[in-house]
């Protein structure tokens, strides 16, 4: 029996026998959010804080208490037959628990973010993996991975997907990886990967490209963690130039997420820098603009008032006053307003040759 | 004794006749009718001894002679021929539930100055699309022979006029007036049939009215078997009616009888459809009104000049002892004293002045409350019975307050209160408004009753409350109004006036209904709180019991007695 599945009965165990001694059990549940979150730049990422949100079980909290307890056993037993089961397919083996069952993914998601934070391991550990996509990779990489069916090694080389690319998977841990690339470049858009991609951007800056699709999924940053230190290389960010790309996607890309600090340790790229757009790259790069939307105004003053990571590095409190003052922002694709090629040939080799100048 | 005697100038109207058709009550009007009918118009006509004074130019005078040949007595049956409307017969349907109300408001009264448990039976009977045929029988004492033309064939003959008691009737005119409208509409009489003597057989006769004279005409007389060896009087009339269902219907009228007379008895035979029958809820006759004299403090400076006249030969002081109740001698000498009058002066020989100085006196002197065992209330525990046995509800709750005062008139005020149960949740609550156990079908926005339950803050006693409008919720108010003089707001008797007084009485007995209303919605509410966590708790009990057993493989018992534990906390906890 894993270590977990131990965990999990000993946390049962302790609700039985509470129970048999009519005392009301509790789970004692750290409390996800950015305000218990602590922000350590000697460790890189946002560790979960120590408070903690003791559920104990009332006529109020029945319901939940039930459903999660029939989670975590749903889990016990995917554990005990190394089984997996992704989000949405355990909110439909819940449509089986009668009165307990879930109406909303929405509510087997929020549950399954406690049990994680209950017991402190990913959700992964606990046989649930995640629906989403990992993200998109092309470049100067090799990597090893095993046929399903045979167990053999694969050699995967990333140049050679002709117009599309090698997708990451949902678990990464057990990928090897060979390269001399010199750096791995994380792009937000898939429109602006496709481009470099069209162009082997790699073949003039030996690099390896990864399309984070938006807000960068955990096995996509898992697996920008896992080869930027395995061939210790630097990574660097290519987001918009606004609030969105600064603090939810460069953020959550460097330090993790405030909702599953539990984990970010390792689910995070501390050594990522951010290459661009910055709102000095608007100005210098004469780019078409779209002015700041309500959300993205109160956002930035958001991330200058509570978050931790842009509170403790002053370059970036520096770019949210900026971008708020210009009260602007740019796209990625602004570049095309110079010739469609110019982010290329112009933008990016000019920003790689100064990376002491990128932000934290 | 007829109230009215022709040609005799106090209690006769006279009339006259303009050029231009118009009628109006000459100066002389007086007497017991509806003081507003008719009257007011004299500008219009000059009476005798005024002409010329405003005779336009243009026009040829007409002299007094000539006026004084078209005035001529009009008897009260042509009055009523005419104003139809102020005794309720103003169309085919109101027609209809009018007639059935006269004649079993005459078979209650009848029933219960006997002594008797009435039994009534009401058929309304469709002749043809617009003609029906009303029968009505009871087993009250009967009518003796020769009584019969006249309370049927006469208007305004009646025993209930001249009492101060509580009853439904008063005026003697309800009977006759249907009979009369029913004469007047198919044509045809009155039938009755009467048995006074139990055993013999009964009188059974046919009546008209000469509306002209005020007088019977017999049709038909014949002595007729009569079943079952006890008393009765079966009315039957025809008339041009319509039959209708719905707050205004006989239906209605007949339901709210029998709820607030649950010693009654009634099979109603409706045109169409099932007869259907009215228990009897209580086996015992409600106690006997008292008869009283009128209280000083009621009587107005008209009623009392005209009763100090018919006083001849009195003297002032035993006048007062005698005409009205709780006028000790020491009260009467007081008063005439306060008056500046002779107590040994002669009672029908006062000035007009004297009068106006003895009727101030009489407000200023303290005279002690009237009796009021002159009422007769429905009682507490025979309103919780008759709503009990009429309306299936979750709840009953019902308040006699104690009897007052209103310008010298006794009343008091009964109030029950059904919630819950069959009755509409989300509709406006049902109000049973009664006058002497007599339900008020018409004209609820203008009743005092009604007046008063939107005065109340229903929502302090769970019921959902729009403004200005009756509460909602599933409740069934009965207000019941008992006074030997019931101030309605016209002669149809529809409406309770809105004096302060019984307002407030209305009020303070719905207000003892509604907070022990209140408290029962709120028990009510607290349980089924109590019942919806119960079930939400064991809902969700089993689920934990089982998660628990899968993660650490326990024995079925020992799950059992997890689920037993948990039920037990989550039950007795507050939250």
């Amino acid at each position: 029996m894993s270590g977990l599945a131990k965990k999990i009965q000993q946390e049962a165990g302790q609700i039985a026998s509470d129970i048999s001694r009519r005392k009301k059990p509790s789970l004692l549940v750290p409390v996800r959010s950015l305000q218990n979150v602590r922000y350590d730049p000697a460790k890189g990422y946002f560790a979960l804080g120590k408070r903690r949100k003791a559920r104990t079980l009332t006529v109020a909290t029945v319901k939940t208490f039930a459903q999660t307890l029939k989670m975590i056993a749903a889990s016990k037993g995917l554990l005990d037959t190394r089984e997996i089961a992704t989000k949405r397919e355990m909110y439909y083996i819940s449509k089986n628990w009668g009165d307990a069952r879930f109406l909303e993914q929405d509510e087997s998601d929020t549950i399954m973010d406690d049990i994680e934070a209950l017991f402190l391991v990913n959700r992964e550990q606990l046989g649930f993996v995640p629906e989403e996509k990992g993200g998109d990779v092309a470049g100067r990489l090799i990597i090893k991975d095993r046929d399903p069916a045979t167990g053999k090694t694969l050699r995967i080389d990333c140049t050679k997907f002709g117009s599309g690319a090698y997708s990451i998977p949902i678990s990464v841990e057990d990928l090897e990886f060979e390269t001399r690339a010199k750096f791995i470049l994380a792009i937000e858009t898939a429109g602006m990967f496709q481009r470099l991609v069209k162009h082997r951007f790699w073949d003039t800056h030996n690099c390896i490209l990864v399309s984070m699709g938006g807000v960068p999924t955990r096995a996509c940053r898992r697996f920008i963690r896992r080869l930027g230190e395995a061939c210790r290389i630097p990574v660097y960010a290519f987001v918009d130039g606004d609030p969105y790309g600064y603090s939810n996607i460069y953020r959550t890309l460097k330090v993790g997420s405030g909702n599953a600090a539990h984990i970010n340790e390792f689910f995070c790229v501390p050594k990522a820098a951010f290459l661009g757009v910055t709102p000095q790259d608007i100005e210098d790069y004469d780019l078409p603009t779209h002015p700041l939307k309500e959300v993205d105004i109160k956002r930035a003053k958001d991330a200058l008032k509570n978050d931790p990571f842009i509170k403790s590095h002053p370059p970036w409190q520096k770019a949210f006053q900026k971008i708020l003052e210009m009260g602007v922002r740019a796209e990625q694709q602004a570049f095309a307003a110079h010739g469609l090629n110019h982010v290329l040939e112009v933008y990016l080799p000019e920003k790689l040759k100064r990376p002491d100048k990128f932000l934290p | 004794m007829p109230v009215m005697k022709e040609k005799k100038a106090p209690t006769t109207l006279s009339s006259q006749v303009e050029p231009g058709g118009q009628e109006s009550c000459g100066q002389e009007r007086s007497g017991p009718l509806p003081s507003g009918a008719g009257a007011g118009q004299s500008g219009q006509t000059a009476p005798a001894g005024h002409e010329g004074r405003a005779a336009p130019a243009a026009r040829p005078a007409v002299t007094a002679q000539e006026l004084a040949l078209k005035q001529r007595e009009i008897s009260v049956s042509e009055f009523f021929t005419k104003n139809r409307h102020l005794l309720g017969f103003d169309n085919p349907s109101r027609a209809l539930l009018a007639t059935v109300k006269e004649a079993v408001d005459n078979s209650l009264d009848a029933c219960q100055e006997a002594h008797v448990l009435p039994e009534i039976l009401v058929e309304v009977r469709q002749i043809d699309e617009n003609r029906f045929r009303v029968i009505v029988e009871d087993n009250g004492p009967g009518i003796v022979r020769q009584q019969i033309p006249k309370i049927f064939g006469k208007l305004l003959y009646g025993s209930k006029f001249h009492r101060l008691k509580q009853s439904r009737g008063q005026q003697g005119i309800g009977i006759s007036a249907a009979g009369m409208y029913g004469q007047l509409t198919t044509g045809k009489p009155v039938a009755i049939t009467s048995c006074s003597r139990p055993g013999r057989p009964a009188h059974a006769y046919e009546i008209q009215l000469d509306t002209e004279r005020n007088q019977p005409i017999v049709l038909k007389e014949a002595e007729v078997d009569w079943k079952g060896g006890r008393c009765g009087t079966r009315v039957e009339i025809e008339l041009e009616g319509r039959y209708q269902k719905g707050r205004h219907s006989v239906d209605a009228y007949l339901q709210q009888t029998a709820l607030a007379n649950p010693h009654v008895e009634i099979t109603y035979v409706p045109p169409k459809g099932e007869p259907v029958r009215f228990e009897r809820q209580v086996e015992s006759l409600p106690p006997d009104p008292k008869e009283i004299r009128p209280h000083p403090y009621g009587v107005e400076l008209g009623a009392l000049q005209g009763m100090l006249k018919s006083a001849r030969g009195q003297r002032l002081s035993t006048f007062l002892c005698t005409a009205f109740s709780r006028v000790s001698r020491r009260t009467a000498e007081e008063i005439c004293t306060r008056a500046g009058l002779k107590p040994e002066a002669k009672a029908h020989l006062l000035t007009l002045e004297e009068v106006e100085r003895l009727f101030k006196a009489i407000g200023a002197t303290r005279i002690l409350a009237p009796p009021t065992n002159c009422l007769s209330p429905i009682g507490e525990e025979v309103i919780l019975r008759s709503l009990q046995g009429q309306i299936r509800a979750d709840f009953y709750s019902a308040r006699t307050r104690a009897p007052v005062v209103y310008r010298g008139n006794p009343f008091l005020v009964e109030v029950g209160l059904a919630y819950g149960g069959e009755l509409p949740a989300e509709e406006p609550i049902t109000l049973y408004r009664f006058a002497n156990r007599v339900p008020l079908l018409f004209q609820q926005s203008a009743c005092a009753i009604t007046e008063a339950v939107l005065r109340i803050d229903w929502k302090a006693y769970g019921l959902t409350q729009p403004k200005g409008s009756l509460p909602l919720g599933p409740a069934a108010v009965l207000v019941h109004v008992a006074s030997v003089w019931v101030p309605f707001t016209s002669e149809s008797k529809e409406a309770i006036a809105d004096y302060e007084e019984i307002v407030r009485e209305i009020r303070l007995a719905l207000q003892e209904c509604g907070r022990q209303m209140g408290r029962f919605v709120q028990r009510r509410r607290r349980e089924a709180e109590a019942e919806r966590k119960r079930s939400y708790i064991e809902k969700y009990i089993p689920h934990i019991g089982e998660a628990l057993q899968e993660i650490l493989a326990l024995p079925p018992q020992r799950r059992a007695s997890i689920e037993e534990n948990l039920k037990h906390m989550l039950e007795r906890s507050r939250s």
